[in-house]
């Protein structure tokens, strides 16, 4: 360890490299086990999260999708702290949109959104103000 | 030599899927130690690319016949084991010609240990690196396996590789060495620690060897530590291995940890001492 390694260390800036080497290897090998590649867990996790947001609102920067492994045992973690439940002709929309209930009718989309009106703007819902 | 026993020898697969972390020098010290404590020990050189074994042993000069031989039956099983002088239980079946790995099949190797296994309690097959067919091969003939493993990345991903394989071909049990640690590094987390390793593998740690100079003397000099009752922590460290195989009951002692108990022990002396913080 040089004397610049050791003050990052006291200082609390670095981690020992024992360390990092453990959490490197525990995700490296979660996804050797699983056959996942990093690429197909975003695709995943991505999927994952949209379809959990048609339910619920959630932080999608802390929600966090994850291969972990104990035991030779790998588990796919979802930790996703929610804000709160979609007002409910939201979720009757999100249902419909997996097939679960009848589709809304296209002529008349104002009518699912009209009495709440409290979703952020970039919220894709259908309502007009007219 | 042991009196004849009826029960089974236990053919152990040393692997490690990466090269080089130590694989030919623990077959080779803990076949001498297994025939130091009365073992009839055979050691088979299943590293038919890139055989060593021989050279650890300090037997190279006395091959004349191989396995290669054995199974296209020019000559008998006991014309090819090469036993050594001073320790007369143990016994080295050679590799043969690298061109061998483009004939040989998993059928082969296990018709070849099932032979040497009838005249042996222990043998240790020598298993090239890779996960590739020469691993197969050795792998078809094991009973048990040691997994071989350095607390670096490279190797313990590899070891994981090779663990799964032999779990889905039901090598049975599979115990793990742990080989080159380095206490101080350890103790500073600037290395993965014991713990680490054996939780990350999720297996039983058969022995821990220390990083060591004597390793190399050793096989510059073609005699394994283990034969010449050499004090040195490698060489304990085979032993206790060969001890730990027979069922003897002898923790593995973590160095790392050792050294945090005796800097403690300091500070609590020097503490009472001065009566300071
Ligand atoms: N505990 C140890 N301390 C020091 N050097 C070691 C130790 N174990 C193995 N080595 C060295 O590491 C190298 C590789 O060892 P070897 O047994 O040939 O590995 P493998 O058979 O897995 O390829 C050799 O040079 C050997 O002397
Ligand atoms: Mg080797």
């Amino acid at each position: 360890m040089t004397l610049f390694d050791f003050l990052q260390r006291l200082l609390g800036r670095q981690k020992p490299s024992g360390t990092m080497a453990k959490e490197r290897l525990q995700l490296v090998l979660a996804h050797d086990r699983s056959d996942l590649n990093p690429e197909l867990l975003e695709q995943m996790r991505r999927e994952i999260l949209e379809v959990v947001q048609r339910y619920v609102e959630i932080d999608i920067e802390e929600g966090d999708v994850s291969l972990e492994t104990e035991d030779r045992v790998t588990a796919l973690v979802a930790n996703l702290p929610i804000k709160r439940a979609r007002p409910l002709p939201a979720l009757v929309a999100a249902a419909a949109a997996v097939g679960m209930a009848q589709a809304p009718d296209p002529e008349a989309p104002q009518e699912l959104a009209l009495p709440l009106a409290c979703e952020p703007a970039e919220d894709p819902s259908p309502a007009d103000p007219d | 030599m042991d009196a004849v026993t009826s029960a089974p020898a236990r053919i152990i697969l040393i692997c490690s899927g990466k090269g080089g972390v130590g694989k030919t020098t623990l077959t080779a010290n803990l076949g001498i130690a297994l025939a130091r404590l009365g073992e009839r020990t055979v050691v088979l050189d299943a590293d038919f690319g890139l055989r060593n074994l021989d050279l650890l042993l300090g037997l190279e000069n006395r091959i004349v016949y191989t396995a290669q031989e054995v199974l296209a039956e020019t000559c008998r099983l006991d014309q090819a084991l090469v036993k050594h002088k001073q320790e007369p239980n143990l016994a080295l079946l050679p590799a043969g010609n690298p061109r061998m790995l483009e004939w040989l099949t998993p059928e082969d190797m296990q018709r070849i240990v099932a032979m040497v296994a009838e005249r042996a309690d222990f043998v240790l097959i020598d298993c090239p690196a890779g996960i590739e067919d020469g691993f197969k091969n050795a792998a078809a003939a094991a009973r048990e396996a040691i997994v071989i493993t350095t607390p670096e990345v490279s190797a313990v991903r590899d070891a994981d590789r090779v663990i799964g394989l032999l779990n889905t071909r039901g090598v049975t049990p599979v115990q793990l060495v742990l080989n080159r640690v380095r206490p101080r590094m350890m103790a500073s987390q600037e290395m993965l620690g014991v713990d680490d390793v054996t939780d990350i593998l999720a297996l039983p740690l058969v022995g821990l060897v220390v990083e060591d100079e004597q390793v190399i003397v050793s096989t510059n000099r073609g005699e394994p530590l283990t034969l010449n009752g050499n004090g040195s922590p490698a060489a304990k460290a085979y032993q206790n291995i060969a001890r730990r195989l027979r069922g003897e009951d002898i923790p593995v002692e973590d160095p790392s940890k050792a050294r945090k108990g005796l800097r403690a022990r300091l500070m609590n002396k020097i503490r009472k001492t001065t009566g300071l913080f």
